[in-house]
């Protein structure tokens, strides 16, 4: 029972964190339709934009160990936004959006194709320059722990580290549904997702939306990336281990609902943790895709998802 | 069926590369050009399924691994020989793809290709946990023939090109068969695709059975050439990654974009690999990955289709453009006003009774019966919204009724699939017309005409017959992406012909056409008519319905609100107030 316990609230902490990676990465597709394989390489990227500016860039110096790994990692959230905005008006936008209507398939070859390119470029890229050693953005909150209970004589250790990342993330992802519901942005998001056609009628510029989304989508999954960092080593090839977890929490929630996202993953990192009490460590990636393929199977359009068909 | 010439380029293809394999004596080099070949076959056998059907696959690696460890974990445990391992890896790969396409077919688009992630990676973690991190095939010095262990690594790359030129054959006789012709009808829709009578999951299943063998077979070579197996190495995402790249990188849906690509990228992968990548790690992949970026750029439809349309283009500007324009309106100018038999004393052929059909609390379509004689063109017409492409989808089966029956010649349909309901002899054309854009006009046709035809020669018959009803016949070989939308149109008309149907249903097929286009459309299908057919047709403009059918069907809010003859529908009240609202009878003539 207290492992029970235990395991939940370690799946609810990693829940959170991976459904704030599952959002960046949902926004994305839910709104451009696009498969971007690249996306766990923008996270690996924020991942060291956030250790650099931990390390290098005098935030260590100026708000100390405690703070300062949780500011270099909000920073590293616009810094990847630039970088997604820029990568889509230059590569992206070429095979998406607008452009694609008279591609073989709408241009889903062409955009799979493109990002596993760009996902190549990352992965050698970080190697050449951040070199294969794990890096690890450690603050003296990663080894300590708040104690909570007893309850009847079981006590919940809550690592302090991942219990602010779990804050952090809700805090964004509550910043994220603000911007969606209230502003001029998440309007022309919410249009562009809906009918695209329709939107351009309607005087928003879908690209424009678009390569919103994906500078969106990329700041936010970096952040979930540093957060992540602050408990798990990573190395430049760290993206191809979770994008896989990114695509089953999107799918999961359903594909447009960038709320269903969130608690796709949250529900990836539940399974995650509750698997340990039953499956070796091993099996407990195989348990992922189980459950991934289960409800997959039995409703397809995820916890929030629609099912639309059109003849 | 396959000709001899097209087997020569693979042939020839096949010759020149053993030719210069045979003449690389570093075993570096010898090692690159047979996994040429191997990856060309992976991509292949990706392309088999994905490619034609449009159905994309991220988890080819399970096919692939599955076939690799059977035939490692054959020679380790039951000192079985890989000639016969390989074999019973391609029954064990097919095994799995029908296994994993039958639950797997229910999803579309993106849910199918991200679905199919999942089960290599699902696979990959049992096998580590199986304890098989690493496994080697065991040397056999005293038998090494029948063990497939070559001293001479050239016979690898031998063995190698006799399986992709088998391959590329299978592939090709696929490509013209009524087998290729049902996965690309699926590929450009599918709704379409079984409303022309193809089981479109059977086929799915065969696409994928057959791709599960041929990646299984070629998994288990691969694991003969290096020797080793690793869960990483056969059911990693950059496996099914590879086959992804190779197939797109050429151009999707063809025989030969795997082939290139495999050509082009394989080499200089590894080449950067043994070059570059000892100096510099790294710099070979980020290499590697601009190398693709551009190429996607420039050629987004992969390198194949870039080529072809180049190659199409100088040869376009030779021969002067054929000019058809006279043609279709010789045809309509033949067409005589002869009165056809009057529908109501034919034979009844449809009958629908009370058909309901409800999504939540909107009632779509509610309690609808009419009968559709022999001969008869009844006009079904309503304002937007009133029902109509769900009645038509509720009698060709894309739509189960809630509650009420559908008759053809007496037989109760409505809970049929809709290829069932097309080889009862009920065709139809779309709202929404998916041709194939880079088939000629003829080849689209060809593609309906499968339900009837057995044989490829029928179907092309019965193509070029539905071809000259419509007044196509002299831009036959034209491609569709060429077409105007008054010949699309046609061409939609000639697709539902070829199957030969008794009743057709007609969705909007005047929608978007000009006066005088609409005209000869008006024409086409009077002929039809006066030659046997019974139509139903759907439409929104009453002007050229009035001239057109014998009697309407008036929809609104999904129930009949009247039916009868033009004249006295057109004049009936309760018509142009749901038309045109209430303000308006009053100035209706009476």
């Amino acid at each position: 029972m207290e492992g029970f316990l235990q395991a939940l609230a370690a799946g609810l902490l990693i829940g959170a964190v991976y459904g704030l990676m599952c959002v960046g990465l949902g926004l994305i597709f839910g709104v451009m339709r696009v498969i971007n394989f690249a996306h766990g390489d923008f996270m690996m990227l924020g991942m060291y934009v956030a250790f650099y500016l931990f390390t290098a860039a005098g935030i260590q110096a100026l708000f100390g160990n405690t703070v300062g790994p949780f500011v270099a990692i909000l920073l590293a959230g616009p810094a990847l936004a630039v970088f997604g905005y820029l990568v889509h008006l230059t590569l992206i936008s070429h095979v998406s959006g607008t452009r694609t209507a008279s591609l073989e398939g709408e241009g889903h070859y062409a955009q799979l194709i493109l990002t596993l390119g760009i996902a190549l470029i990352l992965q050698n890229g970080g190697l050449i320059i951040f070199g294969s050693v794990l890096a690890s953005i450690r603050t003296p909150l990663s080894s300590s722990a708040w104690e909570l209970g007893p309850f009847f004589d079981m006590s919940v250790f809550l690592n302090k580290a991942r219990s602010i990342d779990a804050v952090v993330s809700l805090a964004i992802m509550v910043l994220l549904s603000l911007l969606i519901a209230r502003t001029r942005i998440g309007k022309s998001l919410r249009a562009a997702a809906d009918n695209p056609t329709a939107a351009t009628y309607m005087g928003i510029d879908v690209d424009r939306a678009h390569r919103t989304a994906f500078a969106l989508g990329c700041g936010i999954t970096a952040i979930a990336g540093g957060l992540l960092a602050t408990n798990y080593p990573f190395h430049p090839f760290v993206g191809l281990e979770y994008v896989i977890v990114m695509y089953a929490g999107v799918v999961l929630g359903g594909m447009g609902s960038i709320i269903g996202a969130f608690w796709g993953g949250m529900t990836i990192g539940l399974v995650q943790q509750m698997s340990t009490l039953i499956l070796p460590t091993q099996l407990q990636n195989a348990a992922i895709f189980v459950v991934f393929l289960l409800i997959i199977f039995f409703r397809p359009q995820g916890f929030f998802g629609r099912m639309v068909e059109r003849t | 069926m396959l000709r001899t010439r097209s087997l020569l380029p693979p042939l020839l293809f096949t010759i020149a590369y053993a030719v210069v394999s045979l003449s690389v004596t570093n075993s570096y080099y010898q090692l690159i050009l047979t996994l040429v070949p191997v990856w060309a076959v992976f991509g292949l056998s990706w392309n088999l399924l994905s490619g034609y059907t449009g159905l994309i696959s991220f988890g080819h690696a399970a096919f692939f691994g599955i076939g690799a460890y059977a035939t490692a974990l054959g020679q380790i445990y039951f000192d079985l020989s890989p000639w016969l391992l390989i074999p019973v890896a391609a029954m064990l790969g097919g095994i799995a793809g029908l296994l994993i396409g039958f639950p797997t077919f229910r999803l579309q688009g993106h849910y199918f290709a991200l679905a199919m992630l999942a089960y290599p990676l699902a696979i990959l973690y049992v096998f580590e946990w199986l304890g098989f991190q690493e496994v080697t095939l065991p040397i056999k010095r005293d038998a090494p023939i029948a063990y497939m262990q070559f001293s001479d690594p050239h016979l690898y790359t031998l063995l190698a090109l006799v399986i992709m030129f088998a391959i590329i054959v299978l592939t090709q006789i696929i490509e013209r068969s009524r087998f290729g012709m049902a996965l690309l009808a699926i590929k450009q829709n599918q709704a379409a695709a079984e409303a022309a009578g193809i089981d479109t999951l059977a086929w799915k299943l065969r696409a994928i059975t057959l791709s599960g063998a041929i990646a299984g077979a070629i998994g288990a070579f691969y694991a003969q050439v290096l020797l080793v197996v690793t869960p990483q190495s056969v059911f990693g995402m950059l496996v099914s990654a590879q086959a992804l790249t190779v197939a797109m990188f050429g151009g999707v849906g063809t025989v030969w974009g795997p082939v290139i690509g495999a050509v082009i990228l394989i080499p200089l992968a590894e080449i950067l690999n043994a070059e570059a990548g000892t100096r510099f790690p790294g710099i070979q992949g980020v290499i590697f990955g601009f190398a693709i970026v551009c190429v996607i750029l420039a050629a987004p439809e992969g390198l194949f289709w870039k080529l072809r349309d180049l190659l199409r283009k100088r040869l376009a500007l030779k021969p002067a453009a054929v000019d058809v324009a006279g043609s279709a309106a010789v045809n309509v100018a033949t067409l005589k006003p002869v009165s056809r038999q009057r529908a109501a004393t034919g034979e009844v052929v449809l009958e629908v009774r009370n058909l309901s059909r409800s999504f939540g609390g909107l009632k779509a379509v509610q309690d609808v019966s009419f009968k559709l004689h022999k001969n008869e063109i009844l006009g079904i017409i309503g304002p937007n919204g009133a029902g109509k492409t769900t009645l038509f989808n509720l009698l060709n089966g894309f739509l189960k009724p809630s509650e009420g029956e559908i008759l053809i010649d007496g037989r109760n349909m409505s809970s049929e699939r809709p290829h069932a309901i097309c080889k009862a002899g009920v065709g139809r054309t779309f709202q929404v017309m998916r041709p194939f854009l880079r088939m000629s006009i003829l080849d689209n046709v060809v593609v309906g005409a499968y339900v009837r035809a057995r044989s490829g020669e029928e179907a092309r018959k019965l193509a070029v017959d539905a071809v000259a009803r419509v007044g196509l016949s002299v831009m036959a070989d034209r491609v569709a992406g060429e077409l105007s939308t008054k010949e699309l149109r046609l061409m939609e008309l000639a697709r539902a012909l070829a199957g030969q149907p008794r009743v057709l249903l007609l969705d909007e097929t005047l929608a978007g056409l000009g006066h005088g286009e609409a005209d000869e459309v008006v024409a086409v299908i009077q002929q039809l008519a006066r030659d046997g057919m019974t139509i139903a047709i759907i439409e929104h403009t009453m002007q050229a319905m009035v001239r057109l059918v014998d009697s309407f069907l008036v929809l609104d809010h999904g129930a009949v609100i009247t039916e009868g003859d033009p004249e006295a529908v057109t004049h009936d009240s309760r018509v142009i107030e749901a038309y045109l609202g209430k303000k308006w009878v009053a100035h209706a003539p009476h």
